[in-house]
């Protein structure tokens, strides 16, 4: 029982730890660093704005942080009306997924 | 319709931010719809308790200065489909959160959820002020410990004169919570016990958080620990508060952890 106990809480510390090293990674940045997401969430919807409509209230920007790569998710639903023009104009583009290293 | 709580202290490190993420865990995994909102800008730390750092985009302040609507600001939790994260800006300072600002996103958050809890910073400034202000009850949490209580009775008296129900005379719901209690030391007279803070504070009790080293692993691993460890004391402990808030009459006992055989040969002389 005790045997368990030490390595449990040496992982828990050990998690602590990376948990920390991740986020501080993130964080010295700069404090203009947390803000490049939503500049990248605004410039991007204006770049798609100007080909197809689009709702600002039905899109959904995810990210997740990671030590080597973090992903930025960006989902935008697209109106019939506005696929219609999508596929006329830029069939070959998905906007889904954009990975930032 | 929402209940909006705030818990509160005064005090810093008593266990506000932990009591947040554990009341939130124990109400949602129960079923209800619960949105935890940090409101100390400038040093956020609810995200590193629910484990969900990595994934905050906008904040608090964003939905305050119309940058983020709400939906797009709340962060669900991974665990548990029902509970919801409104992280605070670790960029800007408290002066960016404004009282219509806050009004409006507390009132936007009611109609989705069942239970707003607001974990306000410590000390008695803005941040905490405004973190109060909208809220229908405090939660007042409190070491039993002599600055504690001290900041405990300050922090209900600005419950009673600043909130948004006492500017218009209602009476403003405050309850105790009694964080990292240790019966046996209190038994010996080396703390002070439940019934001397009562005694001082005379607010209703909702609870009582056994000191336990399951918080501190729960932290580390970025698990509220209602979720991390329910059986343990605390989680325990919690869930009765939980089932309190609910309207459950839930009898009042300090739970102990499982003592392991260190604890049983040497715990109460150790201790």
């Amino acid at each position: 029982m005790k045997l368990m106990g030490w390595f449990g809480r040496q992982r828990s510390a050990e998690t602590a730890q990376h948990r920390l090293q991740v986020l501080l990674m993130h964080e010295r940045g700069g404090p203009g660093n947390t803000d490049l997401i939503p500049i990248l969430h605004e410039e991007i919807l204006a770049a798609i704005g100007r080909h197809i409509p689009i709702d600002a209230d039905k899109v959904e920007v995810r990210i997740e942080r990671g030590d080597a790569v973090s992903l930025l998710e960006i989902d935008i639903e697209i109106s019939s009306l506005a696929q219609h023009l999508l596929h006329r104009r830029a069939p070959a583009v998905d906007f889904r997924h954009t990975s930032l290293r | 319709m929402a209940h909006v709580l705030v818990v509160t202290s005064g005090k810093g490190g008593v266990g506000k931010t932990t009591s947040t993420a554990a009341l939130g865990a124990a109400l949602a995994r129960g079923g209800e719809r619960v949105a935890v909102v940090d409101f100390d800008v400038g040093l956020r730390n609810l995200d590193l308790l629910m484990g969900a750092e990595r994934r905050v985009v906008y904040d608090l302040i964003h939905v305050v200065q119309g940058t983020a609507k709400l939906t797009q600001a709340l962060i669900r939790d991974k665990r548990i489909d029902s509970l919801f994260l409104l992280a605070a800006s670790q960029t800007r300072d408290k002066d960016s959160l404004t009282e219509d600002g806050v009004e409006r996103v507390i009132r936007e958050l009611r109609p989705f959820f069942d239970w707003v809890i607001c974990d306000s910073p410590a000390g008695i400034e803005r941040g905490a002020s405004l973190a109060m202000r909208y809220a229908d009850a405090a939660i007042v949490v409190a070491n039993p410990e002599v600055s504690s209580v001290r900041d405990s009775d300050r922090i209900i008296g600005l419950l009673d004169s600043t909130t948004a129900k006492a500017r218009h005379g209602e009476p403003m719901d405050k309850f105790l919570l009694l964080t990292r209690y240790d019966p046996i030391r209190a038994e010996r007279g080396e703390m002070l016990g439940v019934e001397d803070v009562l005694d001082i504070l005379c607010i209703p009790l909702l609870g009582i958080i056994p000191e336990s080293r399951e918080v501190l692993n729960a932290s580390n691993m970025g698990t509220p620990v209602t979720l991390s460890n329910p059986e343990s004391a605390p989680a325990r402990a919690y869930d009765d508060v939980a089932r309190r808030l609910k309207g459950e009459s839930v009898p009042l006992v300090v739970p102990r952890d499982k003592s392991g055989l260190f604890n049983k040969l040497f715990g109460r002389r150790a201790a």
